[in-house]
C-alpha cells in the first residue's frame, strides 16, 4: 500500500471550513498542480492551495478563465502530475468540453464543483444541488465518470482523498460535488499521520518502449499510462484513437473505444460505488440523500420515527455510479423513497428508474438558496406511503 | 449538554467571526464537544451588521444552521435591533455596555452588559473588545470551558498577540464573575 508523502500532511486537529479542507485533503493525496478561475463559494480552496503550494513543491496558476484551466490540469497530468481544478456552477459549465476530454482521453484528474444556486449566475453565496445531473451527462457523447458528495468538512478532506485515488485508478476525471454549506461550515477536521493515509499511484506503464501501447486496456478495462518526455511514443487526442493513440474514425474502433470508457466505470461499479445505509433493513420508506441533505434530513427521519414510522436512511457517498443494484433490491421491499434535493428532482430521477414502479419515488425539491427545513422532509416521509401499493 | 446555539452579532471588523471561530474551536478541539459554525456571507460581512452563527453539542451536529439561538453576544445597536429578536425564550443576551442601548429589552431574557470597549482600551489595544466579551461571554455562559477557550484563542490570535488577548480574556472573565458575587 503506498501511503501520502508526509511532507504534504498536516496531521492534527483543525476548525476549518470545507473548503479548506478540500485543499488539504488534495495536497494529502498528492496533488502537486492546481489551475483555476477563483469563483464564489469554491475560492477558498484555491486560496489555500495558492498560500501551501510553494511549501509542499506544488505549482499553482491563476487562470485566465475555467476553460484553460480545465486544459491546463489536463497538460499537468499528462507530464506526470496529480492535477485539480476547482469551480463553482458558472465555471463548471463552461469546463465541460474539456470533461469530454479528459474522459475521452483517460486523463486522471479532481474536478471540484462548489455548487451555487443557479441557472446561470444565480445565488453566488448560497447552496444547491442543480449540477447533479451536468456532472453525469453534462459533456457530449458517451463515456463514464465519478462523482462523490462529502457532507462535512472531515468527508471534504477523506473524500478529496478518495477522488485523487480513484481517478487514478480508472483513469478518469472525478467530481467532487460539494456545495455551498458544506465548503463555507467550519467544524473539526482530523487528519491523519501520513503513514495512515492510503494514497494510489499513478498506474504507469514499464514495459519496453517499442511494445508500449498507450490506450491498451489490463483486465480491469484501464489501460497503464506513460509520461511524456520519458521515451514512449504516445499521442494523445480527443478524436477516435486506435489502441496507439492514433486518430481512427472508423465505427469498428469507435464502439470498441467508447464501449470500454462506458463499460470500465459500469462493470466496476460494484466496486466503485459507496453508499452508507441506516436502518434500511425492514423499512417501508427509504429516504434517499447526498451532501448536505443527509444532514438536515437526519432530523425529519428521527421525528417520523418517533411516530412509528419504519424509516431507513440511505446516503449517497458516491453519486455516479449510481447504486442501481441496491435500489432495485431495496425497491421490492419498501414501500416508498423519498429524496430531498436542492433542486427540482435530479437524483430522484435514478432512484424513480431503479424503482420501476415497484415503490413510490417522491422528490422533496427546493430551489437552493439555502437548505430544507427538516419539516418538509418529515412531511413527505409521512404523506410518502399514502397511496402506494 | 444537548445542543445550543450561540448567535454573535457586530459590525464588520469588530471581530464578529473570530469570536465564533473561538467558540467552535474551543468547543470541537479542546472541549471533546462537536461544532458547527456558519458565517455570514456578502455584502453584511463587510460593513453593516454581521454575524457568526456557532452550534455547540455533545451529539454531532446534524442540522447546520441555527434557527433559535439561546445564547447571543451583540457588539453594535444595528445587530441588537436585528438579531435579538431571534433569541428563544427565556435566551441569554450580552451587550457591549456602550456600544448597545437595550431599548424595549425583552421581559423573558436574562440580560447581561460589560464595558468591554473601555476594559480593551485599558489594555492598550480597543481591538481586543471581542476578547473580552468572549471572557465574559464564558463566565456568564458556561457554553464552553474556560481552558479550552483560553487555548483556542491562544491558538486562534495573531502570533504575538497572544498575551494581550489572554488578559484580554481575563478581564472580561473576571468581570462576569464580580458581576455573579453581586
Amino acid at each position: 500500500m503506498a501511503t501520502a508523502d508526509p511532507i504534504g500532511v498536516l496531521t492534527g486537529a483543525h476548525f476549518i471550513d470545507g473548503d479548506h479542507a478540500c485543499s488539504e485533503g488534495a495536497i494529502a493525496a498528492g496533488c502537486r498542480f492546481v489551475a483555476g478561475y477563483p469563483i464564489t463559494p469554491s475560492t477558498e480552496v484555491v486560496e489555500r492551495i495558492a498560500e501551501r503550494f510553494p511549501f509542499v513543491g506544488g505549482v499553482f496558476i491563476q487562470m485566465e478563465d475555467e476553460i484553460a484551466s480545465s486544459i491546463a490540469i489536463q497538460g499537468a497530468a499528462w507530464a506526470g502530475k496529480k492535477t485539480m481544478t476547482v469551480t463553482s456552477g458558472p465555471g463548471f459549465s463552461l469546463m465541460m468540453e474539456h470533461i469530454g476530454l479528459a474522459a475521452m482521453t483517460e486523463t486522471p484528474l479532481v474536478l471540484v464543483d462548489v455548487q451555487r444556486a443557479g441557472p446561470s449566475t444565480g445565488l453566488p453565496t448560497m447552496p444547491a444541488q442543480g449540477d447533479m445531473m451536468q456532472a453525469r451527462w453534462g459533456s457530449h457523447g458517451d463515456y463514464g465518470i465519478i462523482a462523490l458528495c462529502p457532507n462535512s468538512p472531515q468527508e471534504c478532506f477523506d473524500l478529496t482523498i478518495k477522488a485523487f485515488n480513484l481517478a487514478e485508478q480508472y483513469r478518469v476525471p472525478v467530481l467532487f460535488m460539494m456545495d455551498e454549506c458544506v465548503g463555507h461550515m467550519i467544524e473539526r477536521v482530523v487528519i491523519p499521520s501520513a503513514d495512515k493515509i492510503e494514497v494510489t499511484p499513478r498506474r504507469m506503464h514499464t514495459g519496453s518502449k517499442e511494445e508500449y501501447l498507450a490506450f491498451a486496456p489490463k483486465a480491469d478495462l484501464v489501460p497503464d499510462m506513460v509520461k511524456a518526455g520519458d521515451g514512449y511514443h504516445m499521442h494523445v487526442t480527443g478524436l477516435t484513437h486506435d489502441e496507439k493513440g492514433y486518430p481512427n474514425m472508423t465505427v469498428g474502433t469507435q464502439a470498441r473505444l467508447v464501449r470500454r470508457l462506458v463499460d470500465k466505470i459500469k462493470l466496476n461499479a460494484e466496486k466503485i460505488v459507496d453508499y452508507r445505509e441506516d436502518g434500511v433493513e425492514g423499512a417501508d420508506i427509504v429516504v434517499v440523500t447526498y451532501g448536505i441533505t443527509s444532514r438536515t434530513a437526519l432530523p425529519a427521519i428521527e421525528q417520523a420515527r418517533s411516530e412509528g414510522l419504519k424509516v431507513g436512511h440511505l446516503r449517497l457517498v458516491v453519486a455516479w455510479p449510481f447504486p442501481e443494484k441496491r435500489i432495485r433490491e431495496l425497491s421490492s421491499k419498501v414501500k416508498a423513497f423519498v429524496v430531498p434535493e436542492l433542486n427540482f428532482g435530479q437524483m430522484t430521477l435514478e432512484v424513480e428508474r431503479c424503482a420501476a414502479g415497484r415503490a413510490n419515488t417522491v422528490c422533496v425539491p427546493h430551489a437552493g438558496g439555502t437548505v430544507h427545513n427538516p419539516k418538509d422532509i418529515y412531511e413527505a416521509i409521512r404523506d410518502s406511503v399514502k397511496g402506494a401499493k | 449538554m444537548a445542543r445550543t446555539e450561540i448567535k454573535i452579532g457586530g459590525f464588520g471588523g469588530q471581530g464578529v467571526i473570530l469570536s465564533g471561530y473561538i467558540i467552535g474551536r474551543a468547543a470541537s478541539i479542546f472541549d471533546s464537544k462537536h461544532a458547527t459554525m456558519i458565517q455570514a456571507f456578502g455584502p453584511e460581512a463587510r460593513g453593516s451588521a454581521c454575524s457568526a452563527q456557532v452550534i455547540v453539542s455533545n451529539e454531532p451536529v446534524a442540522y447546520p444552521y441555527i434557527t433559535t439561538p439561546s445564547l447571543m453576544v451583540v457588539m453594535s445597536q444595528e445587530a441588537y435591533t436585528k438579531f435579538s429578536p431571534e433569541l428563544a425564550e427565556g435566551g441569554t443576551l450580552i451587550t457591549e455596555e456602550e456600544l448597545v442601548n437595550p431599548t424595549n429589552l425583552r421581559k423573558d431574557l436574562k440580560h447581561y452588559s460589560i464595558p468591554a470597549t473601555r476594559i480593551a482600551e485599558e489594555l492598550g489595544k480597543k481591538m481586543v473588545l471581542n476578547i473580552v466579551m468572549m471572557g465574559f461571554f464564558t463566565a456568564m455562559t458556561g457554553a464552553v470551558g474556560r481552558e479550552a477557550m483560553e487555548e483556542a484563542v491562544k491558538v486562534s490570535v495573531p502570533k504575538g498577540t497572544e498575551e494581550l488577548n489572554l488578559n484580554a480574556f481575563k478581564r472580561g472573565y473576571e468581570y462576569g464573575l464580580s458581576l455573579q458575587k453581586k
